[in-house]
C-alpha cells in the first residue's frame, strides 16, 4: 500500500474560504494530478488555522512548512518546488516578527502560535472538520464514554473544580447552571446551544462549529446525560450555513458509529439534537428571546424569572450555553478539572479565545490563558497596530460592552477586570482602533447596532436608543450643545436601569465607556466643533497645499461633485460648500497636497 | 399569484423539513421559511407563508409576524441576488464605508432597494464573523472577504455575465 509522504493541511475556515480557498484547493489538485503524485501526497481540508488575515493558508507535513496568501499560481510553484524537489518556497512563508528569517515553522517560532494555549479550539486546523475518524483520533468522544461510566452529580462536581464559567458573556458559573437544570424535577428537558453568535467582531463560534463541530456535539450529550435530557437544540444563525452543513453531516457521522441517539455506547442513555436556524436577529442570543424563535416565533426575551432551568423551550427545564464553553467540557473531562484550574488567574480558570479584528496586523483566532494582558495580544500575538499607526484603544463585549485605552494595556484580562474597566468579556471580540477612529462615531456606530437591533418591547430601550443616538448624531454634525454629554450619561443609564433583557441593559455601554476614557474627543466635537481623529465629515475640510500642489488636474478630473477648480499647471482650490468629502481627491493625488484638516 | 402547483411544492418542503412529527407545533416554522425563500428566489409569496400556516397549524398571523421580524425574510419579491453588507464595526473600520458606497453607485439603489434590472437586492446585515478578512459581504450564501473597491466591481460584473450566458 502506497504511504504519503506528505499530507498538505489547506485552510477551510470561513475566513479563507472567502479570501479564495476553493480555487487554491482546486490548483492544488491539479496540480497533484499533474505530477501524478495522489499515493504519496495527502490533501486535507481542516477547519480555521486562526491567523486569517495570512490566508488562504495551507501547512505541509511532515516539515510543517506554513505558506500564506496563496494564489493558484503559488500552490502551482508550491508543488514543483517543495513537494517535487524539497526546495522550501521562501516568499511565500510567513515574516517571522523576532527574527530577520522567515519563518518555516510557525507553530514553533512565530509568537501568534506560541503564545496560545488550545483547549476549546484543540482541533481546529488539526483535524477534517468532516470526518468523525480524525476528531476519534484526538481522544474524540472519550469524555462522553467517561462521562457515561460516571454519576451525574460526579460530571457536576468536576465542573464545579474546573472553574468553567460561561464564555457567552456575563461569565455565569457553568457547573452552577448544569446543578440548577438537574435538581428541577421533570421527565422531559432540553440542553441548548446557544450559536447565535452575533456581537460584531466575534467569530470564534462560527469557527469551532465549522472546523470541530463533533467537540460540541459530544458535549451537549454530556449534558444531555448530566442533566437528564434526552433530547437538544442548537440554534445558529442563518448566516452560517457551513457551520450548519457541517453540524448536520458530524450528526449523521456519529449516530452511524453509535456515539449519539438511540442507547449511546450501548447504555441506557439516548440523546438527539435538532438544529434550529435563526434568521437575523441579534436579539436572539439572548436566551428567553433564542428560546422564542426556537419555538418558532418572534425572538423577543421573557421576563426572567422564571428562568430557563426552570421554564425554557416548551415550558421544560433548559440548559443554555454558548459554542464556546461547550468546546471546553471534553478536555475537562478527559484532562482532568484540576489540570484545567491550573490554567488561568484566580477567578477566571482556563483559556479564553478571542477574536482579533480591526486595526491589528494579525487578524483572526487565538486562544490564550486568562490573565494574559492585553499589551501581550495586541503587540505580541497581533503584531502590533499596521501602518505603523499608533494604538488607541480596544473595543471587547461588542455592542454591549466598552472600550479600554492604552493606558489599561497591561490589565490582565479577566471576567472581573474587565468589569472593572467599564466592559465585559463578552464573547471575545476584540477590535482594534488606531488614531484615525473617532471614538464618538464608534459609540455612535454601536448605538445605530442597537437601534436597528433592539426588539421593540422595551420602550427605554427602543426608544431611548434611538433619542441617544440623535443625540450622538447631533454632536458630530458639529451641533452638540454644553450638557448633552451629561444627558447622553444620564439617560443611558436609565436606559440600562429599565429594559427587561441584556440588550437594552448594555446598549449604552459603548457612550458610557467612550466618555469615561474620550471625554475630551467629546468635548472637542461639542466645543471646538472640531473632530480630532478627522473622521466625522461635517467638522472636516479638504485643503490643497498650495506649495506641494503642481496643478495636474488629476483631482479636479476625479471629483464627483466638481468642487475642485484651477487651471492645468496653476495650483487648484477646493470649495468647502460643494465638497463632499468622498476623499476620492486624496487617493489620486500623487504629490501629497491634498489634507484633512479640522478647525 | 402564485399557482397550485408551486404550492403543492410548498407543502412538499414543509413535509420534509418536519422531521419529528410529536414536536410539529410550528417549531420548525423559520426552518421552513428559509427553504421556502430559497425556493422562490429570496422572497417569501403571502400565498406561501399562509399555506405554511395551514400545514403547521399556526395561525397566519404567527407567520406573518415571523417573516416581518427576522431581517432576513422578505414578503416583497426580492432579486436573484441579495447582496447582504455587513455594516459591524470591525468592517467599519477597515473600509467597510467606501464599499457600501461602490455598491450603491454601481447598482444604483439604497439599502432594501433592488437594482433596476432585478438582479441584486442590496441589504445591510449584522456581522458575519468574517471579521479575520473584513470588510466582507455575503451574496446569496457565498461570502467575499478582504474588499477593495475594485474586487466589488469585479464581483458584480462576473455575476452580470454569468446571468448573460
Amino acid at each position: 500500500m502506497p504511504v504519503a509522504t506528505n499530507t498538505i493541511l489547506m485552510c477551510a475556515g470561513g475566513g479563507c474560504i472567502s479570501s479564495g480557498e476553493e480555487s487554491c484547493l482546486q490548483a492544488l489538485e491539479k496540480a497533484v494530478e499533474k505530477y501524478a503524485l495522489h499515493d504519496v501526497v495527502k490533501i486535507v481540508e481542516t477547519g480555521c488555522m486562526g491567523m486569517c488575515d495570512a490566508g488562504p493558508l495551507m501547512v505541509i507535513y511532515p516539515e510543517g512548512v506554513y505558506y500564506q496568501k496563496l494564489t493558484p499560481e503559488d500552490i502551482e510553484k508550491i508543488v514543483s518546488e517543495h513537494i517535487l524537489k524539497g526546495r522550501i518556497v521562501e516568499d511565500k512563508l510567513l515574516d517571522n516578527p523576532v527574527s530577520s528569517l522567515k519563518t518555516h515553522n510557525p507553530y514553533d517560532d512565530h509568537p501568534f502560535f506560541t503564545r496560545q494555549v488550545k483547549i476549546a479550539t484543540r482541533n481546529m486546523g488539526v483535524i477534517d472538520p468532516m470526518k468523525i475518524e480524525e476528531y476519534i483520533a484526538h481522544d474524540g468522544y472519550f469524555a462522553l464514554q467517561k462521562a457515561l461510566s460516571m454519576k451525574p452529580e460526579e460530571i457536576i462536581e468536576e465542573l464545579k473544580i474546573s472553574g468553567l464559567r460561561g464564555r457567552g458573556g456575563a461569565g455565569f458559573p457553568t457547573w452552577l447552571k448544569w446543578d440548577l437544570t438537574r435538581k428541577v424535577p421533570g421527565d422531559e428537558k432540553y440542553v441548548l446551544c446557544n450559536a447565535d453568535e452575533g456581537d460584531p467582531g466575534a467569530f470564534m463560534d462560527r469557527s469551532i462549529l465549522e472546523g470541530d463541530p463533533h467537540s460540541i456535539l459530544e458535549a451537549m450529550a454530556i449534558a444531555g446525560y448530566a442533566i437528564g435530557a434526552s433530547k437538544g437544540y442548537i440554534y445558529i444563525r442563518a448566516e452560517y450555513p457551513l457551520a450548519i452543513e457541517r453540524l448536520n453531516e458530524g450528526i449523521k457521522q456519529a449516530k452511524e458509529l453509535g456515539l449519539f441517539g438511540e442507547n449511546i455506547m450501548g447504555s441506557d442513555f439516548s440523546f438527539d439534537l435538532e438544529i434550529r436556524m435563526g434568521a437575523g436577529a441579534f436579539v436572539c442570543g439572548e436566551e428567553t428571546a433564542l428560546i422564542e424563535s426556537i419555538e418558532g416565533k418572534r425572538g423577543q426575551p421573557r421576563v426572567k424569572p422564571p428562568f430557563p432551568a426552570q421554564v425554557g423551550v416548551w415550558g421544560k427545564p433548559t440548559l443554555n450555553n454558548n459554542v464556546e464553553t461547550y468546546a471546553n467540557i471534553p478536555p475537562i473531562l478527559t484532562k482532568g478539572a484540576r489540570w484545567f484550574a491550573s490554567i488561568g488567574t484566580e477567578t477566571s480558570k482556563g483559556t479564553k479565545v478571542f477574536c482579533l479584528a480591526g486595526k491589528v496586523k494579525n487578524t483572526g483566532l487565538v486562544e490564550v490563558p486568562m490573565g494574559i494582558t492585553l499589551r501581550e495580544v495586541v503587540y505580541d500575538i497581533g503584531g502590533g497596530i499596521p501602518d505603523g499607526k499608533e494604538f488607541k484603544a480596544v473595543q471587547t463585549g461588542g455592542p454591549s460592552g466598552g472600550c479600554i485605552p492604552k493606558e489599561h494595556l497591561d490589565t490582565p484580562i479577566d471576567y472581573e477586570t474587565l468589569k472593572e474597566l467599564g466592559t465585559m468579556m463578552g464573547s471575545g471580540g476584540m477590535i482594534f482602533m488606531d488614531e484615525d477612529t473617532c471614538m464618538v462615531d464608534v459609540a455612535k456606530y454601536f448605538l445605530d447596532f442597537s437601534v436597528e437591533e433592539s426588539c421593540g418591547k422595551c420602550v427605554p430601550c427602543r426608544e431611548g436608543n434611538r433619542v441617544m443616538f440623535d443625540m450622538l448624531e447631533k454632536i458630530t454634525d458639529g451641533e452638540g450643545e454644553e450638557g448633552d454629554i451629561e444627558r447622553l450619561e444620564e439617560l443611558g443609564k436609565n436606559i440600562m436601569d429599565t429594559s427587561l433583557c441584556g440588550l437594552g441593559q448594555s446598549s449604552p455601554q459603548p457612550v458610557i465607556s467612550t466618555i469615561r476614557y474620550f471625554r475630551d474627543e467629546y468635548e472637542a466635537h461639542i466645543n471646538d466643533k472640531r473632530c480630532p481623529a478627522k473622521v466625522c465629515k461635517p467638522l472636516i475640510r479638504y485643503v490643497i497645499d498650495p506649495e506641494k500642489c503642481v496643478g495636474c488636474t488629476a483631482c479636479a478630473r476625479v471629483c464627483p461633485v466638481t468642487a475642485i477648480s484651477g487651471e492645468v499647471k496653476q495650483v487648484h482650490e477646493i470649495d468647502r460648500d460643494i465638497c463632499t468629502r468622498c476623499s476620492s481627491c486624496i487617493q489620486v493625488c500623487r504629490f501629497g497636497a491634498i489634507s484633512i484638516q479640522s478647525p | 399569484m402564485v399557482s397550485d402547483k408551486e404550492l403543492e411544492a410548498v407543502e412538499q418542503i414543509v413535509n420534509g423539513v418536519i422531521t419529528d412529527e410529536s414536536l410539529a407545533e410550528g417549531d420548525v416554522l423559520i426552518n421552513c421559511l428559509h427553504e421556502i425563500q430559497n425556493h422562490f428566489h429570496n422572497f417569501v409569496p403571502l400565498e406561501a407563508a399562509e399555506k405554511v400556516a395551514e400545514i403547521l397549524k399556526v395561525p397566519e398571523s404567527s407567520v406573518y409576524e415571523v417573516l416581518t421580524f427576522y431581517t432576513m425574510f422578505s414578503v416583497e419579491k426580492r432579486g436573484k441576488y441579495v447582496i447582504r453588507v455587513c455594516n459591524s464595526l470591525p468592517c467599519h473600520v477597515t473600509g467597510g464605508k467606501e464599499i457600501i458606497e461602490t455598491l450603491k453607485k454601481e447598482l444604483g439603489c439604497d439599502f432594501s432597494q433592488t437594482s433596476k434590472d432585478g438582479l441584486f437586492t442590496l441589504e445591510e446585515t449584522g456581522c458575519l464573523g468574517l471579521c479575520g478578512v473584513s470588510p466582507v459581504i455575503m451574496i446569496n450564501e457565498e461570502f467575499y472577504g478582504n474588499l477593495t473597491h475594485d474586487k466589488v466591481l469585479d464581483i458584480i460584473n462576473n455575476i452580470r455575465e454569468e446571468e448573460r450566458g
